[in-house]
């Protein structure tokens, strides 16, 4: 049975142990092209992609642009940037993402994590990922993650006993963070004051960490 | 995310206790769930109507917590009071039963063929001997909307439609009619109308006005009668006044019509499930039976109650922990899932009608860990041990665009969408000719296709930075899309590189200069043969005349270089002329 009729199936009526969603399955909703909304949709087709091979364990990440048909404001545009994180091995765990993720935030300069139980359709379980912000006095939210769900990594092919971890953030929001920038056509787009980018400094994430 | 506004004192009551905002709100962080905002009616009406029009309106403190999508249980107070109270070990979670009277004592509802076309799938039930207060009446009342809301896909998938049984007689049968036949007084109104004078009534409802497309343009319109062919409901539009329930109702019969029976079953389980609670026989359900078209009789609610078994091996190596079989019973029933340990030291998890969202042992799992408290686990980091690498286009691309800004231009990020006019007739082009992605659903004319040229967002960029000094350099390395029917997609995109100078004079040489380095960077050495790089005149009509050149590169036209044309200036109301270069840097890979 082909990938396409894998997805289909478990979608429709179950299958790797799941009761599936139970709905009628479209290939013509599947096919029709969208701008991605998420980096998530193509890391799935790379871990689609390496399920093909032998399995080996791996770390991907991405940084790339995803696009929303949303109502514009101030902090919302139609096109931004996600950064993603991947990484497949087996017998990973939620301790495995958690602590990846205080690895990952700690190079952010960002020490003080608390982790919040969520939903992704795609991810279970799903963790919100907050920090704590000294300036604002109060916890805001930095990130998602979760543990792909053997509903999206069986039909790939990929062993059973393979978890695949994953988190992702924006990128514009930090950056308005740390740079107390309150509208976003400010640092995207071609409203971008050419000043600014002459005037502004080094990023030097590590120096600020170190105090 | 859905948010729900429950009163709060309302919601404390039902918990017992009383907390301060921040006390509750990491209770619900702890489950999984946020306390989004701390407001009242008063201010919410001061918000959006002004100060003055806030007089008066209720000072209650109104707690807005948004819940997880897959979560209808945790759309109402009720729902959400109960799963906190087991959250917390304040009590133990109810058990659903559903009651099926004897045959003649049981409501039957027949479900017509011809509802076929138009809305297929029905469920019933009845919720016997409750009484409301008012509140939560309202609460029910509301409960519905926000179904009807979310899992619903406002009304499309499902609609509710409750009525006050004591006003009907059954057996009630869901049918489906020209509209013309269909006669009725609707909830609100004083007389009868047809369904084709509701429609036009409706549509300057702005309540109903987006209901309307769901059945308007049918044959057949759904319809529910009694046995005295009183109209109950047109689904999924508007209910008859004849059954309105009110406070006092005192027998609710429950309708859903569907697109999709499974999210039917999901939506009459929690409405039962939440609501019983007010029966006489708390958390007892009626049944009613269904009879399809071909006369086969199915009872609903289902209320199902479903078994998984886990090991606490498996959980403790999923999550990273280390409990017993015990512990995780315990774990589990405190979130609402029924759970015991067998012989064989499994645990046989029991998954309750209000918890449709647990589809695998994976969201038992999950379940698990909230209840072991996710900030309780031990980090670690993966043992993986893997080689790092840069995608090689960016990095290439990364590698150019330092070589670049040393030449002195300025690097901008600017959008992938634009309009038509901005690939097309702007650059002197027609859109026909362009093989440029286009948007079906843009918001605005900003996006009505993905670029196919860096230019647009570089020249908008000129325009709104004429204030700067001149001369402007500036360089973008990004990519465009093309339509290339070869891609499972049909689209691929390709990493441009296109820098422009801004002055008082064209400055073609500056141009001209920053290829000749871009091409000493890559190694690419000036020549005839296939393994370097050379100019070709050409016409473009972006370009001016006699200014403009092809770039060939390892035997390939990669992009072009020359001075932009004067009208194109006017289109993006520049003022001083340019000189472009944009070329394709894939393959330099």
């Amino acid at each position: 049975m082909d990938y396409l009729e894998r997805v289909k199936k478990v979608h429709g009526e179950g299958g790797y142990g799941s009761q599936g969603y139970k709905y009628d399955w479209k290939i013509e909703e599947a096919k029709k092209n969208i701008l991605r909304t998420h980096t998530t949709a193509v890391s799935a087709r790379m871990l689609y992609k390496l399920a093909q091979g032998k399995f080996k364990p791996v770390k991907y990440f991405s940084i790339d642009r995803v696009f929303r048909n949303e109502t514009l404001d101030a902090t919302h545009l139609a096109e931004f940037h996600q950064i993603e994180g991947v990484v497949a091995d087996y017998d990973l765990t939620l301790g495995d993402l958690i602590g990846v993720l205080h690895q990952f935030f700690s190079k952010l300069g960002i020490k003080r994590l608390r982790f919040k139980p969520a939903y992704n359709p795609y991810t279970e379980p799903s963790m919100e990922v907050f920090s704590y912000h000294e300036g604002l006095k109060k916890w805001v939210e930095v990130g998602n993650s979760g543990v792909f769900r053997p509903e999206m990594l069986r039909p790939m092919g990929l062993p059973e006993d393979v978890s695949v971890i994953a988190w992702g953030l924006s990128l514009e929001r930090p950056t308005m963070i740390k740079y107390g920038i309150d509208n976003i056509r400010d640092l995207i787009g071609h409203k971008v004051d050419l000043q600014m980018v002459y005037d502004n400094p080094l990023c030097r994430l590590d120096k600020e960490t170190k105090q | 995310m859905p948010t729900i506004g429950v009163q709060r004192d309302l919601l404390f009551e039902a918990l017992g206790q009383t907390y301060t905002d921040d006390e509750f709100a990491d209770l619900c962080f702890d489950y999984g769930i946020e306390l989004d905002e701390v407001t009242s009616e008063k201010l919410m009406v001061a918000k959006e109507q002004g100060e003055d029009k806030a007089a008066g309106a209720d000072e209650a403190v109104i707690y807005k917590i948004d819940v997880p999508a897959n979560r209808q249980d945790l759309l109402c107070l009720e729902g959400l009071a109960r799963a906190l109270n087991v959250f917390r070990g304040k009590f133990k979670p109810p058990h659903y039963r559903k009651v099926v009277p004897d045959d003649g004592a049981r409501q039957v509802l027949h479900i017509k063929a011809e509802t076929a076309g138009v809305r297929p799938f029905a469920v019933a039930a009845v919720l016997r001997n409750v009484t409301f207060t008012q509140t939560n009446y309202d609460s029910f009342i509301e409960l519905q909307e926000r179904l009807h809301h979310n899992i619903c896909r406002k009304r499309k998938f499902v609609a509710i439609g409750v009525h006050d049984l004591d006003t009907l007689k059954g057996p009630f049968s869901y049918e489906a009619l020209p509209p013309e036949q269909i006669k009725f007084k609707p909830l609100n109104q004083t007389k009868e109308f047809t369904a084709v004078e509701l429609m036009q009534l409706y549509k300057t409802d702005t309540h109903l006005k987006p209901y309307l497309s769901l059945i308007e343009d049918k044959p057949v319109y759904p319809v529910i009668y009694d046995k005295n062919r009183v109209v109950l409901s047109m689904p999924p539009i508007i209910n008859g006044e004849h059954s309105r329930i009110s406070m006092k109702t005192r027998n609710i019969f429950i309708e859903s019509t569907a697109l999709d029976l499974h999210k039917a079953k999901i939506v009459l389980d929690t409405l039962v499930c939440m609501f019983s609670q007010y029966c006489a026989r708390p958390f007892e359900v009626e049944a009613v039976d269904v009879v399809q078209p071909d006369g086969t009789s199915v009872q609903y609610p289902l209320l199902p109650y479903r078994t998984e078994v886990v090991t606490a091996e498996l959980a403790n190596k999923k999550i990273g922990i280390n409990v017993t079989a015990e512990k995780l019973v315990d774990m589990l029933k405190q979130m609402s899932l029924g759970a015991k340990e067998t012989e064989e030291g499994k645990v046989e998890v029991e998954i309750p009608p209000t918890r449709p969202d647990i589809l695998h042992w994976c969201d038992v799992v999950e379940d698990a860990a909230i209840a072991y408290g996710y900030n309780n686990i031990q980090k670690v980091a993966p043992k993986t041990s893997t080689v790092g690498e840069q995608f090689p286009l960016n990095k290439l691309t990364d590698l150019l665009r330092g070589g670049i800004a040393q030449a002195g231009f300025t690097e901008v990020l600017t959008f992938a969408l634009c309009s038509r006019d901005d690939v097309a007739t702007y650059l002197n082009k027609e859109i026909a000719k362009v093989p440029a992605a286009h948007i079906a659903n843009p918001k605005t004319l900003d996006f009505q296709v993905a670029r196919t040229t860096l230019m647009p967002g570089i020249f908008k960029t000129i325009n709104c930075n004429k204030k700067m000094p001149l001369p402007i350099k500036v360089f973008e390395i990004s990519d465009v899309v093309f339509k290339d029917s070869r891609k499972d997609v049909g689209t691929k995109n390709e990493r441009h590189v296109c820098a422009v100078y801004y002055d008082k004079s064209p400055g073609f040489e500056v141009i001209h200069g920053l290829l000749d380095r871009i091409m000493q960077l890559l190694e690419i050495p000036p020549s005839d043969n296939n393994d370097g790089y050379q100019l070709r005149a050409a016409d473009d009509p972006t370009f001016f005349a006699g200014r403009c050149a092809e770039v060939i590169a390892l035997g390939e036209s990669v992009g072009m270089i020359g001075v932009v044309h004067p009208s194109v200036l006017e289109k993006f109301e520049l003022q001083m002329p340019c000189a472009v270069l944009e070329m394709n840097i894939e393959v330099f890979l």
